[in-house]
């Protein structure tokens, strides 16, 4: 890790913004001819819940994956509570770097399809990662484990494997796994995409208490927009591979500014 | 020639040994396939520069040359150039190296049928890559092509008959064998027949049933 030279403030009296945690200066993603991002500047303040909403293919999915470190970006720089996760000049071919693995620590993530390791019990899929990138004790991990499962109201399924849950159960395991490393950025990509109706509100509560309770940063592609106007501090409205209108929830979904930001929420509340 | 009772008697202890090291071949055969199989899918999919095409090379040049030809080589040819081993030692490495090739091909289809989001969620949690391996991605690929390689099992029980051809004295050599010294082919290979036919036909139901145990959990 690259020790910070950055000098710290003197005083907490005096005001000044935080440092952003999640920085994206200058970012674009081709895929092909199709652009992605188009050199988007995006910053998240430490501990911010924020909401990315707008119409597929928008690039917001992206967005979470970049950090994640799933894609990479075709040019530009994303850093990560300070440390440099990409650092890509156009047309270099990129390599995965000891820098790179270690600020993906900070980050976890919540899928829309779950991606619990089916072949494990809920207790191994939320104790593998401690132990074996953490460096935890088991006894330790399963203790930590047992607690994440009671946060999400499943205390008695430890020992059930992914095929024997429900979609709901499945992901509130997935979220105690990405929560068991601690990570000081939460990425959620659609977490109740994938779920039927009457399973969306037991994932929905996990995620709301979270963002009452924690002071992680959660960053949340979503197509709740109820849920999002809820728990969010901020949220931004992305469409063709920019982000169109960010601010406070109240003041998106109530008095949008964009017209792009107007017809897209109206064409997704109407139903 | 009409069959002759007391002479298939008098020779079958002498083709149940002939079995037994059938069986012997084809168990070693299949545990050096299986796990060098598993090596060179591995290496393939790792796509490592000059050793990954080379792999892959090897597994095209195994799967287009004849196994007859191949123990051949190891048992005449290699030998001038020092490398000798005796009859069966040979047999077992020739024939686990040839079906090597086909099965890192079902390890390969294996590999490719874990989801994507499996290796997601393995980066998202970073997971090392021997971890990743090892603990999330073989055991579901792995699963998912046991039915497949019981079959090749089967198969290769009955192709190591071909060994006999470099003097393996396994099954089909020792019925060849019975049948040349007393000039009764009949009895041998017949017997010879329906002991392989009692292993591999017992043998394929159980592999029907592995299929549906361990179809894909996904």
């Amino acid at each position: 890790m690259r020790p910070s030279t950055e000098p710290q403030p003197l005083s907490a009296d005096v005001a000044l913004a935080p440092d952003p945690i999640i920085r994206f200066q200058n970012v674009s993603k081709n895929w092909g001819a199709n652009q992605v991002l188009k050199s988007l500047n995006f910053e998240v303040a430490p501990g911010e819940k924020v909401s990315i909403i707008g119409p597929s293919g928008s690039g917001k999915t992206t967005i979470l994956r970049i950090l994640m470190t799933l894609e990479t970006p075709t040019e530009g720089l994303v850093t990560v509570d300070g440390d440099t996760l990409w650092d890509v000049t156009a047309g270099q071919k990129v390599r995965e770097t000891k820098q790179l693995r270690e600020t993906r620590r900070k980050i976890g993530m919540v899928f829309q399809q779950f991606n619990l390791f089916p072949h494990m019990t809920a207790m191994e899929n939320i104790i593998e990662a401690p132990i074996h990138v953490l460096g935890m004790g088991k006894a330790e991990a399963k203790e930590r484990a047992a607690d994440l499962l009671n946060l999400v109201g499943l205390g008695k399924h430890m020992n059930h494997t992914p095929p024997q849950m429900s979609g709901g159960q499945q992901q509130r395991v997935a979220i105690a796994r990405a929560l068991a490393m601690r990570p000081k950025v939460l990425l959620f990509d659609e977490p109740t995409s994938a779920l039927d109706p009457e399973l969306i509100g037991e994932v929905l509560n996990v995620i709301r208490n979270l963002a009452h309770t924690t002071d992680m940063t959660m960053l949340m592609v979503t197509h709740e927009m109820r849920f999002a106007e809820e728990i969010s501090d901020r949220v931004v409205m992305f469409d063709n591979g920019a982000a169109v209108e960010s601010g406070p929830p109240a003041q998106i979904f109530k008095d949008p500014q964009q017209e792009r930001t107007r017809t897209f929420l109206r064409a997704v509340l109407q139903h | 020639m009409i069959w002759d009772n007391n002479f298939a008697v008098s020779v079958f202890p002498l083709l149940l040994e002939g079995l037994w090291v059938t069986i012997q071949i084809t168990l070693l055969g299949t545990l050096l396939a299986a796990v060098l199989g598993l090596f060179f899918a591995v290496l393939r999919r790792l796509a490592i520069p000059v050793l990954s095409p080379v792999v892959s090379f090897f597994v095209v040049f195994v799967r287009g040359t004849p196994l007859l030809v191949q123990a051949y080589c190891a048992f005449f040819v290699l030998p001038a150039y020092g490398v000798s081993f005796d009859a069966f030692t040979t047999g077992v490495v020739v024939i686990g190296v040839n079906y090597s090739a086909y099965m890192a091909e079902v390890y390969r289809s294996g590999i490719q049928g874990v989801p994507k989001g499996q290796w997601e969620a393995a980066t998202a949690l970073s997971l090392p890559g021997v971890r990743t391996w090892g603990r999330i991605i073989l055991p579901q690929a792995v699963r998912t092509v046991v039915p497949m390689l019981g079959n090749y099992l089967i198969q290769m029980f009955k192709d190591s008959a071909v060994l006999s051809a470099i003097t393996v004295v396994e099954l089909m050599a020792t019925a060849q064998a019975i049948g040349s010294s007393n000039f009764r082919y009949l009895e041998p290979l017949t017997m010879a027949a329906l002991l392989f036919l009692a292993i591999s036909y017992p043998a394929s139901r159980l592999v029907n049933r592995l299929e549906r145990r361990y179809a894909p959990q996904h």
